[in-house]
Order: structure tokens, then sequence, then C-alpha cells
């Protein structure tokens, strides 16, 4: 008994040492901890450059001319003037590149924010009460599955916008079809902890106590399902703004004129490759390159650190069961 | 003659997040041919460690200091586990040290029949065909007492019963006929009845292959059964060795002195008093509805598609009056907890009726029962799963009050919070801390002090000390005591364990494959048990007393023997 409770003390986190990525980050070691730390700050750095984006870039997404009133010319070369050069269209590279992580990371946060609170909702309501709605959602998610997402995502930018996207348009069906693909794999992952939750004495015991359903869902079940989310919610974030880039590349995306958006830039450069202009290309190419690369490491690392981080959990849980013992037992 | 093994001066320390922790600290044992040692202590006292250490089993985060000497048979020289390499430890595995589990269920291989589980070990140490395997699996079967071995070991282990399961353990660990068997809690996951056929099963092992065996165990009555010396660790250091009688008689440490007594024993409790009780009961007897009363009472699990449902409980008839606690006691199986969770309202009621606090519970709407569970508190087998971990001691408890509106929210029902902590024994700045944070006693103190926030006049307990240490066990009993005298609540206490039923209830019933087979007063039932499964069941309880537990150990093959004839 008292082996427990001299161990309990330092096994408690502060709150702030508990929040996903922190926590892990504390946790992490060796390569691991380098690729999530890579990842954070890549992506902090997007977020950053979205947020200050008037400050950052010297024009606007949509200027065809400085402040003298001079037109930047078509395809010129990195310089003085423009730093990565102008486009065919003679927009300047470097404040679209610029605006465009805006317009991307609006995307993530819109289609993240939507698929996790229906996902979630879902998949805590199908987990709890099972039955035929659940099997209902379920099949529903499976098939939804096997949907590409790319083509969902020209259906939906069509039925909002007609195929002519404004700024808001373009960024709701890259958003709708994102969370219509990835509603289900939240469903998925939340119903089964909810399952798996469901069965533990604390939920009987608050289902003994009299409480309703509704209580014993949010207060009860619903923290104890979402570990797993921060994972998924990386998956996600990728996934969002690469649909942007590719409707945008296909033509479907958001016009030069209402936000800067990197997919329709490359479309734009496709030309230009050939002929010697690297500069259009390559710049939204790599800021493309580089916020995938952000999340993915973020994610994957979330993703290696998942096996340790449940070992821990199982320790824990094993002790609340017979509590010095697992001190002892767990590492054997 | 030569000690099989001979542990000295052994620490093992483990590199945890927290630091390192010592869990062995300077032990030293040996044990002699045909020898059983039995190594008792509560959890997290450091005994399955020194086991393992035997076995060469430790993760890689820990350090061993000391030395262990294991010999083999026919071998003079002994091998030090702790610098011997991998390759040599899988050698000396199986062949000189065996090992059987606590639980048999995790321990098989599920996709494998159990030949070839057997078999196993015989391949690791030298080439084997498989008829001869299959023949030596056959043959170590049927010495441990498998019915029909040559059919039987094309089966797979989710074939066999737990006790089946266990002896093909024993089985798995004789056949390469080892000098040393470390047994971990070998009948903890088994019940009373088949427990004493393991603990059988052991003795032979000793008496027919001479195997030494150590016996990590908690149980005091089978070490009183089973063992020829005992050591008592606590925290990693041993207090006490003695000899098995020597020990029971005159323990010279406190601590196995409190150990002991706080063993509870069929006889310590209402069964001794219960005489004098009944003459008032019968006298003071009002025509009060009960708070529970069963008729016929069923209730069936429904089965998968196309199969019929299992029926957990078969028309059984009970009554607990208003105050009065009723001890409910069976194996596992045997359908006592699904009476408990049937007056919770947690299982429905097929069949029969189930009258609680005045509501008939078949067919019953949770939203007509819901007003109705102010009055009824549950306390929960695993003190450990029962707190929403995520919910402060303080906020668990208020949580049936807030539920039922009698106060606004967890803040506000604080002072009735710190009032229930101190009836349970627990300091009131208590109330802010995790659930993880508490140790398993405490933890189930809370339980009892959230089922009694509403002031209940019924509650039941579900195996509530069985997750629990025996001396930890002794004290929440005694608190319950305590409380039921001071609330006045009737009680539904269900319990494998005859002994502790006898401390809290004060009439027994006893279930049988979903039956109640005996219903009475506890002297009645402990006293004279009518049923011959109630006889089985006292029988095979072991005492720790190694001199009593002989004679039971007779009286029960007697009855055995009665049964068979």
């Amino acid at each position: 008994m008292s082996t427990a409770s001299v161990l309990a003390q330092p096994r408690k986190r502060s709150l702030l040492r508990r929040l996903p990525i922190v926590a892990q980050l504390n946790q992490s070691v060796g390569v691991q901890r380098f690729m999530l730390l890579t990842g954070v700050i890549i992506t902090s750095v997007y977020v950053l450059v979205a947020i200050f984006a008037d400050v950052i870039a010297p024009y606007s997404y949509s200027a065809l001319s400085g402040a003298d009133g001079r037109n930047f010319g078509s395809q010129q070369p990195p310089g003085a003037a423009h730093l990565w050069g102008t486009t065919v269209g003679g927009l300047d590279v470097f404040s679209r590149t610029i605006y465009g992580a805006r317009t991307a990371l609006i995307v993530v946060v819109v289609a993240v924010v939507l698929s996790m609170v229906i996902g979630v909702l879902l998949g805590l309501l199908s987990g709890y009460f099972g039955g035929p709605l659940d099997r209902v959602l379920v099949v529903i998610c499976d098939a939804i599955y096997a949907f590409p997402s790319l083509l969902l995502a020209i259906v939906i930018s069509i039925m909002i916008s007609g195929g002519q996207s404004t700024f808001w348009s373009g960024i709701l069906s890259a958003a709708f079809s994102i969370t219509v693909v990835y509603v289900p794999q939240y469903f998925r992952v939340v119903r089964a902890e909810v399952v798996r939750v469901k069965a533990e004495a604390f939920v009987e015991s608050a289902k003994v106590i009299g409480a309703r359903h509704s209580r014993i869902l949010f207060r009860h079940v619903l923290r104890n399902s979402i570990r797993t989310l921060p994972l998924i919610i990386t998956l996600n974030a990728t996934e969002a703004f690469e649909t942007l880039a590719g409707l945008g590349f296909l033509g479907f995306g958001i016009a030069p004129s209402a936000a800067g958006e990197w997919g329709y830039d490359l479309q734009k450069a496709l030309a230009d490759v050939t002929s010697g202009i690297w500069w259009t290309a390559l710049f939204p190419g790599l800021a493309i390159v580089f916020l995938a690369l952000g999340i993915s490491l973020m994610g994957e690392s979330l993703n290696d650190l998942a096996d340790p981080r449940l070992r821990r959990r199982q320790a824990d849980a094993g002790e609340s069961a017979v509590p010095a013992e697992t001190v002892v037992e767990a590492q054997s | 003659m030569s000690n099989v093994v001979d542990i000295e001066n052994l620490s093992v320390r483990f590199a945890t997040d927290a630091g390192a922790v010592t869990a062995v600290d300077g032990v030293s044992l040996s044990v002699g041919e045909r020898e059983i040692l039995a190594i008792v202590g509560e959890s997290g006292s450091g005994k399955s460690v020194t086991s393992k250490t035997i076995l060469g089993l430790l993760p890689e985060t820990a350090t061993v200091r000391g030395a262990v000497v294991l010999r083999g048979r026919g071998r003079d020289a002994g091998v030090d586990i702790v610098t011997l390499g991998k390759k040599e430890l899988r050698e000396v595995r199986g062949r000189d040290v065996a090992m059987v589990f606590q639980e048999p269920s995790s321990v098989l291989n599920p996709v494998y029949p159990i030949w070839w589980q057997i078999a196993e070990g015989l391949r690791a140490h030298g080439k084997v065909s498989r008829a001869e395997a299959r023949r030596r699996a056959v043959e170590v079967l049927e010495r441990v007492g498998i019915p029909e071995p040559e059919k039987r070991i094309d089966h797979y282990p989710h074939e066999f019963s737990g006790g089946q399961k266990q002896r093909i353990v024993i089985a798995m660990a004789l056949v390469l006929n080892p000098g040393l068997i470390v047994a971990d809690e070998p009948t903890t996951a088994l019940d009373v009845t088949v427990q004493a056929e393991i603990l059988d099963l052991l003795r032979w092992c000793r008496d027919e292959f001479g195997s030494s065996i150590i016996l990590i165990t908690h149980n005091m009555g089978v070490v009183a059964d089973l063992a020829d010396r005992v050591a008592v660790m606590y925290r990693g250091r041993i207090v006490e060795e003695a000899d098995v009688a020597a020990l029971f008689s005159a323990p010279q440490h406190p601590y196995t002195r409190d150990l002991l007594a706080a063993v509870p024993r069929v006889g310590g409790g209402h069964s001794a008093t219960a005489l004098s009780r009944e003459a008032t009961d019968a006298s003071a007897e009002v025509p009060r509805e009960p708070v529970v009363a069963a008729r016929g009472l069923e209730v069936t699990y429904p089965g998968r598609l196309g199969r019929s449902g299992f029926r957990a409980v078969r028309g059984v008839d009970f009554e607990i009056g208003a105050g009065e606690v009723l001890g409910l006691v069976g194996e596992s199986g045997s359908g006592k907890t699904t009476i408990g969770r049937a007056i919770a309202g947690l299982t429905k009621v097929t069949g029969g009726s189930l009258r609680v606090l005045g509501h008939e519970m078949r067919g019953i709407r949770e939203r007509a029962f819901r007003p109705v569970r102010s009055d009824l508190g549950f306390v929960f087998q695993d003190p450990g799963t029962s707190f929403n971990p995520l919910l402060t001691i303080g906020e668990a408890i208020a949580e049936p009050m807030v539920v039922h509106g009698r106060a606004a929210s967890p803040d506000d029902a604080r002072g009735r919070v710190e009032e229930l902590l101190e009836a349970v024994q627990l300091p009131r700045d208590y109330a802010d801390r995790f659930p993880h944070e508490l140790s398993g006693g405490q933890r189930q103190r809370v339980s009892l002090a959230r089922a009694l926030a509403l002031e209940p006049t019924l509650v039941v307990f579900d195996e509530p000390t069985s997750a629990l240490d025996v001396s930890v066990q002794a004290r929440v009993l005694e608190l319950i005591r305590e409380l039921q005298q001071r609330f006045g609540f009737a009680g539904l206490f269900i319990s494998h364990d005859l002994a502790v039923v006898d401390l809290l209830a004060t009439r027994i019933a006893v279930m049988y494959r979903g039956k109640l087979v005996e219903t009475g007063p506890n002297s009645q039932v402990l006293g004279a048990p009518r049923d011959p499964y109630t006889q089985r069941l006292l029988a095979s309880l072991p005492v720790p007393d190694p001199a009593e537990q002989a004679a039971r150990r007779e009286a029960l093959h007697a009855l055995a023997h009665a049964d068979g004839a």
C-alpha cells in the first residue's frame, strides 16, 4: 500500500504537461523527439505566417502592380523588387505563397472542427446506445471509406458554386468534402472507445446512481473516449489542405482574385517549367511539401509514441486494480 | 542434502519514470529437495519479483544484485542465474525450474491444441519427434488427472474448465521433470472447490515427482494447507521465516501477527453469535414489506441468433428485510452477481418476480425506477475501474447528490462530501485528489462514501473486498459493519468467501449453478449445512491452521469419496 502512495505522487503531472503534444514531447526521446519537435516547429511557422500574412507579404495576393502604379510584369525572375519573382499572370510569387498559408490553414481548421464535432458526436451516440442506429451508421461509414475524396470534393465544389469558386465557396467545398471523408474515421475511433468505456464500472456506477443518459455521455464517457484524437487530427489536417490544393490544380479551386492558393499557382506554372522558369512552381510546391511534412512528422511521431503511451496507461489502470502490485508487476 | 536453490542477498531495483524503485531488498532464501516453501506477503511486497528472478524473467529495466544459485537434478554444481546469458537461461528454464502462473486462461495460447503447447517445452530442449511428443503429452496429462488424455490432447484451451486448464499448465511445468516448480498464486483465479483439487495436485507433484515447490500466495489458508516452510515478505524484505507449524502457532514478527489476525475465519462472525440474535429477531418481527423480495426470479442472458440464451438465475426465492444483511455466496458463474445487478436495475429480469423497494423490477422502465435509485447504493468489486479517472474524489462522491437534485454542484455538496469522507475514515482533503492517487483500500472506502451519500435504505455490495489485500480487507469489512450499524441500511452482500460473508451477514444464501441451494441464519448454514454443495464448499475452504487444515483435508477427501461412491 505504502509503496503505491509513495509512487503515486511523482506520477502526477501538471495539466500543461498532460496536454496532447506537450505530453508527448516530454515523453519522447532521441529520434522520435527530433521528429516531433521538427513537425511542431514547421507547423508553428506556418501558423505564424498565416496570421501575420498582411505584415510579411509585400503585396496583396491579387496585386498586379505596386504602390507606384507600375505593373510587375510577367514571369520576372527573382530579384530585389520581387523576392521570388512573378507569375505568368504578373502576380508576386512570394506574396501569393505567404497568403496561401492562410487559405490552407483556414481549410484545415474548418475541416477539422466540422469533422471532429460530427464524427465524435455520432460515434458517441452510436457506441453508447448501439442497436439499429449503430448498425446503420457503421454501414454508411464503411461505404464512405470506399469513396475517393478528391472526386467527392469536385462534386461538392460544383454543388456549392457551380465550379467557379470564390474565397469561401472554395474553402467550404474543400472543407466539406474532407469532413464527409473524415467523419467515419472519428466515428470509428470514438465508437470503439465508447464501447470499451461504457462497459467500465464507473459508467455502471453512474447508472446505479440514477444519472440520465446525457449526463453519463458527456460527463463520464466522452472525456474518457477521446485520447486517440490528436493523431487523427493531424492526418485529417494534411488531407484537408492537400485536397484544397488538388481542387485548385484541377481548376475547381479559388480564383486568384479571391485568395492566394498554392494549387492554382502550381497549375498556372505547369507551362513555365519546360521553359526554364523555375520560380513559379518551386515556391508554392515547396510550401505544400513542407506543410505536409510538418504535419505528417507530427502525426507520425504521435503515432510512434502512442504505443509507449498506451503501455503507460495500462500500467496506471492496472495499478488501480491492485495498487502496489503493478508497480512491481507491470515492469516484470 | 544440497538445496535446490539458494538465494543470497538478492536485491532488485526497477528504473521507472518516477526514479528507481527497490522491489526486493536483501533477500536470502533457500529451498531444499522435496520441500514446499511458501512466500507470503501483500501486493507490492516483492514476492513475485523474487520468484521471477529465479527464472530470469525480469525485464530490462531491472537491476539485480546478489546471487541465485540453482542446482538441477543430479547436478552438484549450481549455476548463478543472475550472471547467466540469454542462451544459458533458456536451457535452465523448463529443465531445472518451471513456472505455474496465476491465470491459466491467459497462459495457454488459444490457437494451438494443448499437446502442441506441452510439446513446445520438449522441443526447446532437444529434438523430439511428433509421435514422441504426443506420447509424452498424453503421459503427463494422464498423471495430472485429465480424463481421456488420448482424445483431449487435440483439444484447444477453451474446451477445458478453469481447473483443468491449471492442471494442463502444471503438466507443462512437469513434462521436463524440473527440480523446482515456482507457482505464482496458482489458485487465486480459481473457485474454492477447484482450489482444493489443485492444491492436492501440487502436493502430489512433490510426493510423486520429488519436485521442490516455491509457492507464492497471499492466502494464509493455502499456505497452511500446502507449505512446509513459510517466508513472510514485507516491503521487499523477509521479516520472518519459519516452519509452517511454528509460524501459525507462534508468529514472531508483529507484521506476521497482524497478517494472521486479519484473515477472516468461518465462525468468527455472526454465526458464533447468531443464536441470541435469532431469538430477538423472531420476537421483533413486524409484518413490514421486505426491502427486496424475489419469487421464482429468473434472469436469462440473450443468446446469439438461433441459440437459446444462458439462464444465469433459475427460479430463485429470497427476501431481504429492512435493516437486514443477506450474504449471497457461490462460485464464479453461479449467478450471484447477476442477482445483485438485477436488484440495481443493471440487468433485466426475464421471469418470476423481483420487488425492490416496492417496485416490480420485471419490465420496469428506467424512467420509473430513476427516483427510487436515491434509495439504493451499490459498491462495485473493482475499486480501480468504478471511478471516473477524470473526476476528483469529491466530485465522484457529490455525483449522486447532484444527479438527484440535492445539491446544485459538487462545490455546493462539499460539506456533505467531507462529512462522508470522515464517516469512512479518510481525511477531508482527499476530496481534491484523483482516484489514481489512492490505494485500492482507500478507493473502496470512497466507493462506500458514494454509495451512502443519499442515505439509502438498501446497499448492494458486489464482492467489495475481493480485489484487496487481507489486512486491508479486514479494515474495510470492519468499516462496512460499523456503517451498517450506524445507518441501519439493508444490504445484499455478494462474495465467494464464506468467512467474509459470515462477518457481515446475518443470513446466508448459497447459490449453485443459478439456483439457491440453501438459505438460513449463519449458524445453520455454516454450522450444520444440509445441502451437499454447501458442505463441499465449507470443507474446501482452507483454514489458516496447518493441523486443523490437515484434518479438514481428510474430511474433504472422505466427502468426495462418498460423492463418488
